[in-house]
C-alpha cells in the first residue's frame, strides 16, 4: 500500500520523539542522511541569528522558523533537481535547501527586493506574502509544465490559516480538475498569529479537505523529517509518474509547532500558554534525528561538532556579506516596474533625483 | 469641563470602539487576532475581555468572509466593524467590498443599508514587508456607495470612527499606521462626532493652500513651519475624509491663495491629487495662478523598506514642490 493511502486521521510516522524507530526509514545514504541534519541545523542557526539582527535594529520584521526544520528540509529534499518550491514566506530552510544563498534571504528581509531575486537554475518562486495567494500559482506553474510537456513537480508551501482562503480552495479545485502535479503542503503549526487551528476549520483534519477536491490527503508528522521525506517523496512520484487510476495532486498536512512568534512583531504570550509550548519542544525535530543517527552511528560527539561550527561560519559568513551590500540607489524602484521605463517614470524619477540632488539624502533617510 | 485622556492615535481608535460597543450591542468586531491578541496593532486590546467572544470575534484568516459576513449582519441591522489587518490584505475581499458593500442600498433601493464600517491601517514608513506598506484609498474613493475617512490626529481618530459607526452607510475607515504611536493628543472620554466630509484647516496662509491627509499631514507640517522662514506661508488643509470630499473646503482655500500643492503618499497617476486638481479646475479656475503641484508617491510598486524612505514624500519633497508652485511662472 502507498503511504499516501493512509486515513486522513491517521499520522505518518518514522521516528518518535526519542529518535526510536516506528516506521519504515526511508533509504538514504549516509551523506544523505548528515546532510538533511546539517540542513536542520543551519536553518536553526540562521533562524537564531535573524531573530537577533531584528533585535539589534540591523533586520526589518523576520518571520521565524524554528520548530518547523523537519517539515521544511524533509520535503524540500524529495524532490528532484528540476521540481520547483513555491513557498510563502517563511520556508527559509526549504530555500536553502533548493539552492537559495543564506545571503539572499537575509537581504530579502534587510529590506532588498534583490534578496527575492532567485538566481538563474534555482527552481524556487518569489516569497509570496498574503495568505494562501501563492497556492493557484503553483498549480497554475505545474499545469504549465504538464502542457509543454516537462515533468517537472511543484510543490507548494502554506500554513493552516491559508486552508481558510479562498485561494486554498481554488488553487486545489484546479489542480484536481487539471490534473496538475502539484503537491500542496500545509505547514500546520497550530496558530495563524493568534488564531488556533481549531478556530480555522470545523473539521477533524486539514488533510481530509483534498478528498473533495478528489485526489489524496495524508497527515505526516510534520516535526518527523524522515516521515515527511518518505510522505513526500511518494507524492512527488505519483504527481510525476501517476498510476492509471491515480490524479497527480497530493495535500500534505505536516503537523507541527512554530516554536516562536508569527513574526519578530509579534508576542505569543498573549495568546498561547507555555506549557504548549513545552510540549511541543519536546517533539524538536532536530534532537530526534540527531539521536536516530547517533543511534545508526551515523553521527558521534565529534562529526556533531564539526558540523555546528561550519553552520555558525557559514551563517556568520552570509550576514557579513548581506550587511557589507550597500542601500541600493533610488533608481531601482523604477526599473523593474515595465520592461521599459514609460516616459512619465522617467520624469518623476528626474524630478524625485533633482529634489535629492539639493537637499542631499540626509532630507530622506531616517537612519 | 470635558475629561479628557491623552492618548495615542491607535488607542484613540481603541477608545471609539470602547465607547460604541458600549453603548449599542449591535456594535461587533471581527477579523484575524481582534480577540485574544488585542489585535497586531493593539486596536482592540481589552475588547475581547470587556464584551467576551461573540462581539469582539477571532474568525478564520479569510477576508472575503469576513467582509462578507459583516455585509450580512450589517444587512440584518447590526452595526459591525470588520478589521483588516493591513489595507493589504484587503485584497480578498474586495469582490465583497466593490460588488456589496458599496451597492446593497443601490440594489435594494434602500430596502437593506449597512451600517458598517470596515477599518485597516494603511500606507508605508514602518519597515515592513511587502505588502504591508501601500495606500490605496483612491481604489475606495473610486467606489461609488462608500465613505472613505482618513484620521490623522487622536482626536479625529475617535471622533471620526464613531461617526463611522453611527452612519447609515458603509464607511472605509483607513488608519495610518506610521502615526499610531507617533505623538499623542488630548482625547476627551465622553463620545463625540467629528463628522465625516468635513476638512480641516491645520495651519493659515496666505501663498498657497497644501491639501493632504493621513501620515503625510507630518512631513507636510513640517515644511510649512520650514518655509515660513523664507517667508512662505502655506494654508494646510486635511482632508480627513477622502470620499466624499470636502469641495468647498478646497474650492474655498485655493480662491484664498491662487496656489495649490496636494500631498499624498500614493501613487502619483489616478491617485485622489487629480480628483482635487480636477475640482480646481472646475470651480476656481479664473483664481489659478499657477498649476497644481502633486507631490505624492511614484508610479511604481511600493518598495521594501531600504528604499521607502525615498518613496515616500519627505517633507524636502514637500518644500520643493511647493516653491516650485509659489515661484512660478
Amino acid at each position: 500500500m502507498s503511504v499516501l493511502e493512509t486515513d486522513p486521521e491517521d499520522m505518518i510516522r518514522v521516528i518518535d520523539e526519542d529518535g526510536e524507530v516506528v516506521g519504515d526509514v526511508p533509504d538514504l545514504s549516509e551523506e544523505e542522511f548528515v546532510a538533511m541534519y546539517r540542513y536542520m541545523k543551519l536553518a536553526r542557526h540562521f533562524d537564531e541569528r535573524a531573530v537577533s539582527l531584528q533585535r539589534q535594529g540591523r533586520m526589518g520584521t523576520y518571520p521565524p522558523l524554528s520548530g518547523q526544520e523537519g517539515a521544511q528540509i524533509g520535503s524540500a529534499l524529495a524532490l528532484a533537481e528540476n521540481d520547483w518550491i513555491v513557498p510563502s514566506y517563511r520556508e527559509h530552510g526549504a530555500a536553502l535547501v533548493r539552492g537559495v544563498p543564506l545571503k539572499q534571504t537575509l537581504l530579502y528581509w534587510m529590506g532588498h527586493e534583490d534578496g527575492n531575486r532567485m538566481p538563474e537554475g534555482v527552481n524556487v518562486f518569489p516569497v509570496a506574502v498574503p495568505i494562501a495567494s501563492q497556492i493557484p500559482h503553483a498549480t497554475g506553474a505545474a499545469w504549465a509544465r504538464k502542457l509543454q510537456g516537462d515533468d517537472d513537480v511543484f510543490l507548494c508551501y502554506f500554513g493552516d490559516g491559508a486552508t481558510s482562503e479562498g485561494d486554498f480552495h481554488e488553487g486545489l479545485n484546479f489542480a484536481g480538475v487539471f490534473d496538475t502535479p502539484t503537491v500542496f503542503f500545509c505547514n500546520n503549526n497550530q496558530w495563524a498569529i493568534s488564531v488556533p487551528r481549531e478556530r480555522q476549520t470545523a473539521s477533524a483534519t486539514l488533510a481530509q479537505k483534498a478528498d473533495a477536491y478528489g485526489f489524496e490527503g495524508v497527515r505526516v508528522d510534520g516535526m518527523d523529517p524522515l516521515a515527511v521525506y518518505k510522505a513526500t517523496t511518494a507524492a512527488v512520484e505519483k504527481a510525476r509518474d501517476p498510476d492509471e487510476d491515480q490524479l497527480r495532486p497530493t495535500m500534505i498536512e505536516a503537523v507541527q509547532y512554530r516554536f516562536g512568534a508569527h513574526t519578530t512583531a509579534d508576542d505569543p504570550t498573549v495568546y498561547r500558554d507555555e506549557d504548549e509550548v513545552e510540549k511541543w519542544k519536546a517533539k524538536d525535530p532536530i534532537p530526534r534525528l540527531e539521536n536516530y543517527l547517533r543511534a545508526e552511528e551515523i553521527l558521534n560527539d565529534e562529526r556533531v561538532a564539526e558540523i555546528e561550527a561550519s553552520v555558525k561560519e557559514e551563517v556568520a559568513g552570509a550576514i557579513d556579506e548581506a550587511e557589507s551590500v550597500p542601500r541600493p540607489e533610488p533608481r531601482e524602484m523604477f526599473e523593474h516596474a515595465y520592461a521599459e521605463l514609460p516616459p512619465e517614470l522617467e520624469r518623476q524619477y528626474e524630478e524625485f533625483a533633482a529634489v535629492r540632488e539639493e537637499y542631499g539624502d540626509d532630507a530622506f533617510l531616517e537612519d | 469641563m470635558t475629561e479628557t485622556q491623552n492618548l495615542t492615535l491607535v488607542q484613540a481608535v481603541r477608545d471609539g470602539l470602547f465607547t460604541e460597543m458600549s453603548a449599542d450591542e449591535d456594535v461587533v468586531v471581527l477579523g484575524e487576532d481582534v480577540g485574544k491578541n488585542g489585535g497586531v496593532f493593539r486596536a482592540t486590546e481589552g475588547l475581547y475581555d470587556e464584551f467576551g467572544g461573540d462581539r469582539v470575534i477571532d474568525t478564520p484568516l479569510a477576508e472575503s468572509g469576513i467582509i462578507g459576513a459583516a455585509v450580512g449582519m450589517a444587512a440584518m441591522g447590526m452595526r459591525p466593524v470588520p478589521e483588516c489587518q493591513f489595507s493589504g490584505f484587503m485584497y480578498p475581499g474586495f469582490d465583497q467590498i466593490v460588488s456589496h458593500m458599496s451597492r446593497f442600498r443601490t440594489r435594494s433601493r434602500s430596502r437593506f443599508t449597512l451600517p458598517m464600517t470596515l477599518r485597516a491601517p494603511y500606507g508605508g514608513g514602518i519597515r515592513a514587508p511587502e505588502h504591508h506598506s501601500e495606500s490605496k484609498e483612491a481604489f475606495y474613493a473610486h467606489e461609488a456607495g462608500l465613505k472613505v475617512a482618513i484620521p490623522s490626529t487622536p482626536y479625529d481618530a475617535k471622533g471620526m470612527l464613531i461617526s463611522a459607526i453611527r452612519d447609515p452607510d458603509p464607511v472605509v475607515f483607513l488608519e495610518p499606521k506610521l502615526i499610531y504611536r507617533a505623538f499623542r493628543g488630548e482625547v476627551p472620554e465622553e463620545d463625540y462626532e467629528v463628522p465625516l466630509g468635513e476638512a480641516i484647516t491645520r495651519r493659515e496662509g496666505d501663498d498657497i493652500a497644501v491639501f493632504t491627509w493621513g501620515a503625510m499631514t507630518r512631513p507636510t507640517m513640517e515644511a510649512a513651519e520650514s518655509l515660513a522662514e523664507e517667508g512662505i506661508e502655506c494654508e494646510v488643509v486635511d482632508l480627513r475624509t477622502v470620499s466624499p470630499l470636502d469641495r468647498e473646503a478646497i474650492v474655498e482655500a485655493f480662491e484664498k491663495t491662487g496656489r495649490a500643492a496636494v500631498v499624498h503618499e500614493a501613487p502619483k497617476s489616478g491617485g485622489l491629487g487629480a480628483e482635487i486638481t480636477a475640482t480646481i479646475q472646475e470651480e476656481a479656475l479664473l483664481y489659478q495662478e499657477a498649476p497644481v503641484k502633486r507631490i505624492t508617491g511614484f508610479d511604481v510598486p511600493f518598495p521594501l523598506y531600504a528604499l521607502e524612505d525615498y518613496y515616500l514624500p519627505s517633507a524636502a519633497r514637500v518644500e520643493a514642490g511647493v516653491k516650485e508652485a509659489v515661484n512660478f511662472p
